[in-house]
This record gives structure tokens, sequence and C-alpha cells, in this order.
């Protein structure tokens, strides 16, 4: 029996050919390092993202949420939902507080989940990666596998929004949390000082508004680089996203020269507990690491 | 349909604020701001200059009655959904949700902006995703592409494409997608009959928090 067993919500970017699938080949080599099972959450669905608010409206949304609850609960009953996506953390765990405290938007819930012939009882604990990782293990735990320490590497950690905010990483700070930087010291890495470690990356307006995205994109990755970091690092797939693929864009608008690897913690970790260049997807970056590369390799 | 706007205008008569308040998600919090501005200073889209009026300002229209203004205000779309003003407002009010509500409402109505980027990137998410219960992203792209028309899609995918060569070069953009290979739910029939009841559930609780006309 594994160490410890979650119920896992790795949502639509983590697929197999999607914009994520790179952070769950990180995440899967991860857990198996630290003896983490976690089991998909048989049939789930969307969590509707943030900005999907205006066409869904507000039962919609949360039922969607709902009936990944009910499949958690019925299929792997007892266990703790487990996200590693912040969108999918934050509407699972927005929606969980809803429906616990309004009985009446509960009862709607039922009522609907019922057309799929499903049910809830009690709604699971719903949490992200890395609250697992700090606190069901904790940073003494994550730091015994480590084979090969990322050391003199210089990296700033971006911890962005929704991992952050509204509900965050239990005893951190809104403004300055410290969680991803002692990951990065975890496993031997410096985390750089800089300016813009919970600064919006324009989430879905990357998509909708690109110049205004891409400004608030633009300070992020030049304080990165005022701070001296030579990759970034998230815990986040629209953040990793957003701050990776569009360097090339914002260099012909605003006449920078960024170049600058954006990673996950997990592709971190997977490297310093002696994974490969492909156990922690960074073939999958579109910003080469080169330097991790190169560390894998050797 | 009959004309939305109209009814609700009629039955609220001057009361924009209980208007708000019974229709709007999270619009009973209105009441509570203070007019400190906090929201507004931690707005990342507020140095973009991009936003007829900012979160305090709205308020305090709502509570001014000022209807029109508000409803067809581009501001609560600016909204990137990063919670700064949502942790830092003193009396606590959910304000990302609050203009999450006041847009929702609006487009229902019918009387938010026409054409507004990010209120079509949120109707072609959820049709998305609801879809078949999980997103097609290159379907997604697609759609936002070419929503004014094939010649500003083409246009604007040659611009992408050196974005979407990386993603699809390092494995994380599948063009099979767009031509059925693309990621689904099995129970869709359940997915699809669950969102039809929870429409309707919703469109009677509202309805039933509306007071009575005349």
């Amino acid at each position: 029996m594994a160490r410890k067993e979650y119920a896992f919500y790795p949502g639509c970017s983590s697929q197999k050919g999607a914009s994520a699938s790179n952070y769950l080949v990180s995440v899967e080599s991860m857990c198996k390092t630290l003896d983490i099972k976690m089991t998909e959450i048989p049939d789930w669905n969307c969590c509707g993202a943030s900005v999907s608010y205006a066409e869904a409206g507000e039962l919609p949304r949360h039922v969607m949420n709902a009936r990944n609850f009910a499949l958690a609960e019925t299929n792997l009953p007892g266990q703790t939902i487990v996200a590693t996506c912040a969108a999918c953390w934050l509407g699972a765990r927005e929606s969980k507080e809803r429906l616990e405290h309004n009985s009446g938007l509960m009862a709607d819930t039922q009522t609907a989940l019922k057309e799929a012939g499903l049910q809830i009882k009690v709604i699971p604990e719903v949490r992200h990666m890395v609250e697992v990782l700090i606190e069901d293990l904790g940073y003494d735990e994550l730091k015994k596998p480590v084979k090969k320490p990322l050391d003199g590497m210089k990296f700033a950690g971006y911890v962005g929004c929704q991992t952050n905010r509204p509900f965050g990483i239990s005893g951190e700070s809104f403004e300055n949390p410290m969680y991803l930087d002692k990951l990065i010291e975890t496993v031997g890495g410096e985390a750089v000082k800089y300016d813009q470690k919970v600064t919006c990356c324009g989430g879905a307006l990357a998509f909708s508004e690109p110049e205004k995205a891409q400004g608030q994109i633009k300070d992020i990755i030049e304080a990165a680089y005022d701070g001296g970091a030579e990759m970034i690092v998230t815990p986040c797939p629209l953040c990793q996203a957003n701050v990776e693929v569009y360097q090339g864009q914002i260099n012909k608008r605003y006449g920078t020269k960024f170049d600058i690897p954006v990673l996950y913690y997990s592709q971190l970790m997977t490297l310093a507990y002696g994974g490969s260049a492909k156990e922690a997807g960074i073939n999958g970056n579109v910003v080469r690491a080169r330097k991790l590369e190169e560390f894998a390799a050797k | 349909m009959g004309d939305m706007n109209t009814q609700m205008a009629d039955r609220y008569k001057n009361n924009f604020l209980k208007e708000i308040e019974e229709q709007a998600e999270m619009g009973e919090w209105v009441k509570m701001c203070m007019q400190c501005g906090l929201c507004s200073g931690s707005c990342p889209t507020n140095f973009q200059a991009g936003w007829d009026h900012p979160p305090q300002e709205i308020f305090m229209m709502i509570r001014a009655g000022k209807r029109d203004e508000v409803l067809a205000s581009n501001s609560m779309w600016m909204c990137t959904s990063c919670y700064n003003c949502y942790v830092r407002c003193p009396r606590k009010v959910p304000v990302t949700h609050v203009m999450h509500g006041i847009a929702e409402y609006a487009y229902r109505i019918g009387r938010s902006p026409k054409n507004q980027p990010t209120q079509h990137l949120s109707k072609t998410f959820w049709d998305n995703c609801t879809k078949y219960g999980r997103v097609n992203e290159v379907k997604l792209t697609q759609t936002l592409y070419f929503k004014d028309g094939i010649g500003s899609g083409i246009k604007k995918a040659m611009e992408m494409q050196s974005v979407a060569m990386g993603l699809v070069k390092s494995g994380r953009l599948n063009l099979m997608e767009a031509v059925g290979g693309g990621h689904k739910c099995k129970d869709l029939k359940g997915i699809h009959a669950m969102l039809t009841k929870a429409k309707e559930l919703e469109a009677q609780r509202k309805a039933a928090k509306a007071t009575p006309a005349g």
C-alpha cells in the first residue's frame, strides 16, 4: 500500500496532447518517488474554469463540480480530491464552499445530479497538489529522496494568483507566500528575490485581450531577469503557458529579448530525485530549459 | 423571450440596487462597499487604462441608480479572476464574484456591451467544455480566432503560428482534436441532462427571488 492515497482530478489541460501534458508527466514521476498513489476520478469533467461565469451562471457551474464530487465519493470513498491545476482546485473548492453554506443551492444541485444518476452525501475535501506535499509530507520528507540537488541554479518562484488567492496555502500570506521558494530550496536551487511573485499573468484574458495580458506577462518576466533568475517556476498550468509561450510575441511587441524557461515545481523535483528529462517532461517545454537538459543527462 | 431588460427595469422601477441585490450573483454585497478604492488600486488591469469605471465606482453607480451605464460598462469584463481585490477588501466584499455576477446579469438580460472579447470567450469556453465534458483546446482556439470572420481568423492564426508550432513540437497541442480526436467524458448524456435541469432550476430560482411587479 502506498504511503498516501488520493482521488486525482488532473483537469483538462493535463490530458495527453493538451497544454499542460508535461505537468502531468512530471507529477506522475514525482508521486512515484514519494510513494503517493493518485487514482483518477473516473469520468471526471471540466470545472468550468473562472472565465465561464457569464455563460454558465451560478447553478450549472456548481453542478459541474458537484458531479466530480459525487463520482469521487462513490468510486473512491474516503479519499481527498487532489487537483494539480490551480483553476480546477479553486473552482472545485469554491463550489464546495457555496454548496455547504447554502442548502437551497445544494438541494437544487442534488436534483440536477439525479438526472445523471448521481448524488452527494458528504463533499470530499478538495486540495491542491502543493498542499499535499507541504502539509501531508513536509519539506523534510520531500528532501529525503533528493539525489541530485540543483546546486547553483537560480529560479524565480512565480506563485501567481489562483494557488495563492482567495484560498491560498495555509499559513502563507497573500502578498508574499514563501512555499514555492522553500520547495526550490528543498531541491537545492536558489530562489531569487523579485517583485512580481504574485502578479497576475492575465489569466484567460491572454486569449481574449492578448495586448493587456502580454503587458502583464512582460512585467513578470522582466522582474525575474532583474532578480537574477535563469528560470521561472510555477504551480499553475495557465501561469506556465502564459508566461512561456508568448515570449516571442512579447519580444516583437516590446523589442525585448526574452528567452527564459518556465517550469513546474514537479519538474524540478523529478530531476532532483534523479529522474530523466523525459520523466520530468522537460521535452515538453516550448522555451527549452537547456541547463536542465544537460543536468538531467549527467 | 420578450425583452428581459424592459421587464426587469419595469419590475424594479427606480431601485437598481435592489435589482442587482436580487438578480446578480453576490449582488447583496454591493451595499457593503465603503468606497476606499483598494480594489481598484489592486486590479492588474487598472494599469492598462482598459476599463470604463473601477469597481468601487461601479458599486456607487449602482446605488445612484445609473442602470444603463453600469449594465453597458466594459469594466466587469476586464476581470482576470486574480482575486487581489477579493483578499484585500477591508469590508470582505468578494469583489471578484460581485463583478462576475454583475457581468453575468448584464449579459443575461441583453444589456452587456456587444462584441466584448472576454464575454465571447466566456460563452465559447462554456459551450466547448460542456459539449464533451472536457475542454477541446484546438477547437476553443479555432472558435476564438474566427469569431470576426474567415479573413481576420486566418490573419490571427498566422500571427499565432509560431506559438502554436512551439506547442505542437513539444507535444502540447494535438491537432487531431480538430477532427474529433479530442478528449471526452463517457456519460455525455448524463452531463447534458444534468445541465439542462440546472439551467431550468436556476431560472426558477432567479424568478422566485424577484419581487412581484407593481
